[in-house]
């Protein structure tokens, strides 16, 4: 009927215009609706939380060094990344990750759970001259870092008041005690009480590059690195539940 | 389409029907094969929407027929594999580690699954031979700060060095110099002191007021004669191995800072029986007794 008769269609402007809007708006439902929903593809897991400030400064240093373009954040379910990597990486593992640094390409190893794998020394010592410790790496030295002091102003006014605005659940007294917490978790002496009331009892407190007089880039960069991967508790997930399969 | 379409005369095709200044359109449809193709692109698309998981739902998505999950995929895939070794692992975890030589096939697993986990967890550290580097321990000489056993390795290897495990081997150099435990002067002095240790050229005076500052700071971990100590972690001073290097001033370095490495807690990351196979590989690239 309707191939007989699209000249009706294109002989009325109002007609076509109503039949455009209909199918234009097939495609938007189509590409937009799910993303409403997009909560429910998180796994419910325990133990991701929002980064600390230190950590949120080293991950703004991650991303303006554009260490994204050499490494991965994400595991694949695929048996031989598993064998090498870990568990593959979840959804809910780069929630708070705005924005997510899955990446593309791997020039250089995934990172996705590098936490807690190698010391504070040889981040620091790899950072200053890759080469000294993997003689066959091709990843460029990032020695600057350690002399660098973090814009803290632009972590505690910036960094975390725009996570918030994208959906980071920082509360206010995270916000309020943001300089407080980004200090004491570089300095072991300090009073990190508050801190992990905030972040939970597993925030690590470090003098993480080795050099207690100042908290530099290099601090928040290893404290970042040494995070990743190390929230969620696989001894209480359960991989195979139904609502864990994707 | 039963409409009788006009023919063009010179090409003998079809025309639409259409005609502007005498000039007419042929019709030339687009082929058969081709049509059909695209048309049952569309019905497959019909089925794997059904078939397997596909459109958002309001409490999660549609799950499919064939019920397919990368995830359950792959883990039936590492079940498979874990399961493939998991006789000679359960064989090596159950056999007591210092007897695991004497079972050449066995001892042979442990190798080799040893060999593949210490490059992927330790030869960024300790170098892809074991050989170390400064700051890291090597691994293929019978120099061990901590108990270089069998057991004792496996024990390093289960708790890790400086970490937060409640059982991690603990020891720390005091800063000397940063905590102004000591004067320039005195470090200086026990810097020399330290070289004639290890039967190196150095100063014969300051030496001797170096050894009155070693008897005060360092006897306690190090000894009375510098032999060290495995039992709290102290090196022999009196030996060619420095982890951070043996020339006076990096002797000085070491005693105004006080540095010590950390050796993660591997079995955060790795099961009991790789372990094991790690402690044999790693002992016999070099273990001591």
């Amino acid at each position: 009927m309707l191939f007989k008769n699209h000249g009706i269609i294109e002989r009325n402007s109002m007609i076509l215009l109503v039949g455009i809007l209909l199918v234009v708006s097939i495609g938007g439902i189509v590409q937009i609706a799910p993303l409403f929903r997009i909560e429910q593809t998180i796994e419910k897991v325990d133990g991701v939380r929002p980064y600390t400030p230190l950590e949120l400064a080293g991950r703004g240093v991650y991303i303006r060094e554009g260490c994204y373009t050499c490494h991965s954040q994400m595991i694949r379910p695929l048996r031989d990344e598993i064998e090498r990597y870990g568990h593959y990486s979840l959804a809910a593992e780069s929630m708070y990750d705005h924005p997510f640094q899955w990446g593309s390409k791997r020039t250089g190893p995934d990172l996705a759970r590098v936490g807690a794998k190698y010391s504070d020394a040889w981040h620091v010592q790899h950072l200053i001259n890759p080469r000294s410790v993997v003689p066959e790496s091709i990843m460029p030295p990032y020695a600057f870092l350690e002399g660098r002091e973090i814009g803290i102003k632009d972590v505690v006014d910036k960094h975390i008041v725009a996570q918030t605005r994208v959906g980071v659940p920082y509360t206010q007294a995270d916000i309020d005690n943001a300089k407080t917490d980004l200090m004491a978790q570089a300095d072991p002496n300090a009073d990190s009480e508050g801190l992990q009331a905030r972040y939970g009892g597993k925030v690590t407190v470090r003098d993480f590059d080795g050099d207690p007089s100042k908290v530099t880039e290099m601090d928040a960069l290893v404290a970042y690195l040494q995070v990743l991967g190390t929230m969620v508790d696989f001894k209480t997930y359960e991989p195979m539940k139904a609502e864990n399969l994707r | 389409m039963s409409d009788k379409k006009p023919k063009d005369d010179i090409t003998g095709v079809e025309t639409t029907g259409h005609s502007w200044d005498g000039i007419t359109e042929l019709n030339n449809p687009l082929p058969r094969w081709w049509v059909l193709t695209f048309y049952a692109c569309i019905a497959w698309a019909v089925v794997y929407w059904i078939a397997m998981p596909a459109w958002p739902t309001i409490s999660g998505n549609t799950k499919g027929l064939l019920g397919m999950s990368d995830r359950r995929q792959v883990d039936q895939e590492v079940a498979k594999l874990v399961s493939s070794r998991a006789p000679q692992f359960a064989q090596l975890h159950a056999t007591p580690i210092e007897l695991v030589s004497k079972n050449k096939e066995l001892f042979q697993f442990a190798q080799e699954s040893g060999r593949v986990a210490f490059a992927q967890n330790c030869s960024t550290c300790h170098g892809a031979g074991g050989q170390g580097a400064k700051g890291y321990p090597s691994l293929v000489d019978d120099v061990w700060l901590w108990d270089g056993s069998i057991q004792g390795i496996r024990s390093t290897l289960q708790t890790g060095i400086r970490t937060d495990h409640p059982d991690a081997r603990f020891s720390q150099m005091p800063s000397f110099g940063r905590d102004k435990l000591l004067e320039p002067q005195q470090i200086a002095d026990v810097t020399q002191f330290v070289l004639t240790l290890s039967r190196q050229p150095a100063d014969a005076n300051a030496a001797a007021r170096g050894a009155q500052v070693f008897a005060t700071n360092c006897v306690a971990c190090h000894g009375a004669e510098g032999k060290g100590d495995p039992l709290q972690g102290a090196p022999n001073l009196t030996d060619k191995e420095w982890l951070y290097g043996g020339t006076a001033q990096e002797i000085t370095t070491q005693i105004n800072l006080g540095r010590g490495g950390v050796m993660p807690t591997m079995s955060q990351r790795l099961d009991p029986a790789t372990l094991d196979a790690l402690a044999v590989y790693v002992h016999s690239l070099g273990g001591g007794t």
